[in-house]
């Protein structure tokens, strides 16, 4: 679905970067106001069962509309207080693990999953690292790959890295048309590429990294462009809600048609093509001076 | 950089990489202790050092002790001193690990232009094309079956010169279709990952590789074929956020930098102290991050006898 001409001219009049701090806009509606909008009898879960709750993801189960749900997403927090205790919503080892049982869960008990993208990136810490960040990050994409329920992910903020992949190996991947996703922050990339993190060298990162949904969707990245109101998603918090919501149930009710196996085969098959349109067969072009 | 004069014609990774000569091809014989320390491609054999005088010696980044180069080849890269483990070119891992003139290197053709039409300092396309030179491949892995110790086995090993080994399509596309192909026949596979992480300028279409690969491992992993992941130095971001900690067994080599994000950004971010000593192979271990620590002569050793175990029927099946 393309976004509406309304909301197209917003867009147009952005350069990237302006779209990044768009989407970190602390105004923003977050995963629990997704929840709350969304959501009924929603029953928050807690925990890894390994070392500690983690708050910098929220999971728990629920309905949207007549389906029942298992939910997880990011939660950057509002307040300073919550803010911290959800360390921005850069989660530990421990908040993926959450999540992670949280996919079995729903697996077993042939739940649709959603997911709710905002994050910079996972947390990058001593105690991170001692429990195994990369080792969590990856234990997720291979349990979304093969389960065999349904899973919409919405890109709501900032995607950043593995940290939002680990909740993003979905059958449908939609963002919101001022949220980015991307491999590294702006300001990393200018630090490492550009040695240097100017506001000039930031913004031309951003461009460079094609981070925005028009470019994702053009790169077969995400599958679906979810209209904002006008003058982003902060502007009007309901009102965006209540639009990703519709995106999110028109896709649910179209999954929930599909057999368990061919949900599983044609998220593998959609993330097995991500990129080959842009490989070239032809090893005479390689050597050349400009491919 | 080295070896700009003559590569009017691309060199391909299966030229680099083909037998010694002498060897008999698909020879299922244990190479000699002495072989093994040959890299098959002498213009790849300087790690470090970029002039001829440097090749003559090498600097040992542990001790800093200067060493003759052809000494420390010969005990497979590892200082005599201090037991420190030097990176290993592809050709120079190749030589140490597989059967001599068993290496088969498939998807060697596989390569991408400059898909985000990326610009930095300079156009993706042209750093490629200088990594392209240097190495003599077309990205940042080889890929390919080979024996290990007359196992036959879906063998990749990373390229941490090429870009740093970064991920992009390309080493997430030929990962996927080596799992497949392994898959297809019931080979095992082993992965020696060295890599900074995922390429940035592919953009999120690099960090799309980390899912692509690990959705291939989960098909492996409901076809009980077993998947080995070496972790050599430096293995972090994306490349230690996907396959290489998804392996039936994760196996470092000693002193290997191993972590999800990078030491710099970890101090900037929360201004500590870190502990000596972090994420090297040894923290990890005493974490319970990796199943084991092999030192470098005892790698082959240890992957044939995983594998004999993991995989007993599969132990002589011939090359195609
Ligand atoms: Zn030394």
């Amino acid at each position: 679905m393309k976004p509406s001409s309304e909301a197209k001219e917003v867009v147009q009049g952005l350069t990237p970067i302006e779209r990044v701090r768009l989407a970190r806009e602390p105004g923003r509606p977050q995963t629990l106001d997704y929840i709350e909008g969304l959501a009924r009898d929603f029953f928050e879960i807690h925990g890894d069962r390994r070392y500690a709750d983690d708050e910098a993801i929220v999971t728990g189960l629920g309905y949207l509309g007549r389906n029942a749900v298992a939910i997880a997403g990011h939660q950057r927090g509002r307040s300073t207080a919550e803010r911290i205790r959800r360390n921005f919503g850069r989660a530990h080892p421990e908040g993926y693990r959450k999540a992670a049982r949280l996919f079995d869960l729903a697996d077993r008990f042939r739940l649709p999953i959603v997911t709710f993208i905002d994050t910079q990136g996972a947390e990058p810490g001593i105690g991170a690292e001692e429990r195994g960040q990369g080792e969590a990050i990856a234990t997720n994409l291979v349990l979304m790959a093969r389960v065999t329920v349904p899973i919409i992910a919405c890109v709501i903020g900032e995607g950043g890295s593995g940290g939002a992949l680990a909740l993003g190996v979905a059958n449908r991947v939609l963002m919101q048309e001022n949220a980015s996703y991307s491999v590294i922050t702006p300001e990393g990339c200018a630090a490492i590429l550009w040695r240097d993190a100017n506001p000039e060298k930031v913004a031309a990162a951003a461009a460079a990294l094609k981070l925005s949904a028009q470019d994702l969707l053009d790169l077969k990245v995400i599958d679906e462009v979810v209209p904002e109101p006008p003058g982003g998603a902060h502007r009007n918090p309901a009102q965006a809600v209540a639009l990703l919501g519709a995106a999110i149930s028109r896709h649910l009710t179209k999954l929930s048609k599909m057999r368990p196996q061919q949900l599983r085969r044609e998220r593998e098959r959609k993330f097995a093509e991500m990129g080959n349109g842009f490989l070239l067969r032809s090893t005479a072009r390689i050597g050349d001076s400009t491919a | 950089m080295r070896e700009e004069a003559n590569s009017e014609q691309p060199r391909t990774t299966a030229k680099l990489a083909r037998p010694a000569p002498g060897a008999a091809p698909g020879s299922a014989r244990q190479p000699s202790p002495d072989a093994l320390n040959e890299t098959p491609s002498a213009p790849d054999r300087g790690n470090v050092g970029q002039d001829v005088q440097a090749d003559i010696w090498v600097k040992c980044p542990g001790c800093k002790e200067i060493a003759f180069r052809k000494e420390v080849e010969r005990n497979l890269n590892v200082c005599l001193k201090c037991g420190y483990h030097l990176r290993l070119t592809v050709e120079q891992r190749l030589a140490i690990t597989v059967d001599r003139g068993s290496w088969r290197e498939l998807f060697a053709d596989l390569a991408v232009g400059n898909p985000l039409s990326f610009v930095d300092s300079r156009p993706y396309s042209e750093r490629l094309e200088t990594a392209r030179r240097a190495s003599g491949r077309n990205d940042a892995i080889v890929t390919g079956i080979a024996k290990i110790d007359r196992r036959v086995t879906a063998l990749a090993v990373m390229d941490f010169n090429f870009m740093g080994g970064s991920m992009g399509i390309v080493v997430g596309e030929k990962l996927a279709r080596l799992i497949d192909h392994a898959r297809a026949r019931r080979l095992p596979v082993v992965v020696f990952s060295s890599s900074g992480g995922a390429r940035m300028q592919e953009g999120a279409l690099s960090l799309m590789q980390m899912a692509k690969v690990s959705a291939a491992l989960g098909r492996l992993r409901d076809a009980r074929i077993p998947y080995l992941s070496v972790l050599c130095d430096p293995t972090t971001g994306g490349v230690a956020a996907s396959f290489a900690s998804l392996g039936d067994l994760n196996i470092a080599e000693p002193g290997a930098i191993i972590g999800f994000a990078g030491r710099r950004v970890i101090e900037q971010t929360t201004n500590q102290q870190l502990p000596d000593g972090f994420q090297t192979a040894e923290f990890l271990l005493r974490h319970g991050m990796l199943d084991a620590i092999v030192p470098r002569h005892r790698m082959r050793a240890t992957l044939s006898q995983l594998l004999g175990i993991l995989a007993p029927r599969r132990a002589h099946k011939s090359v195609d």
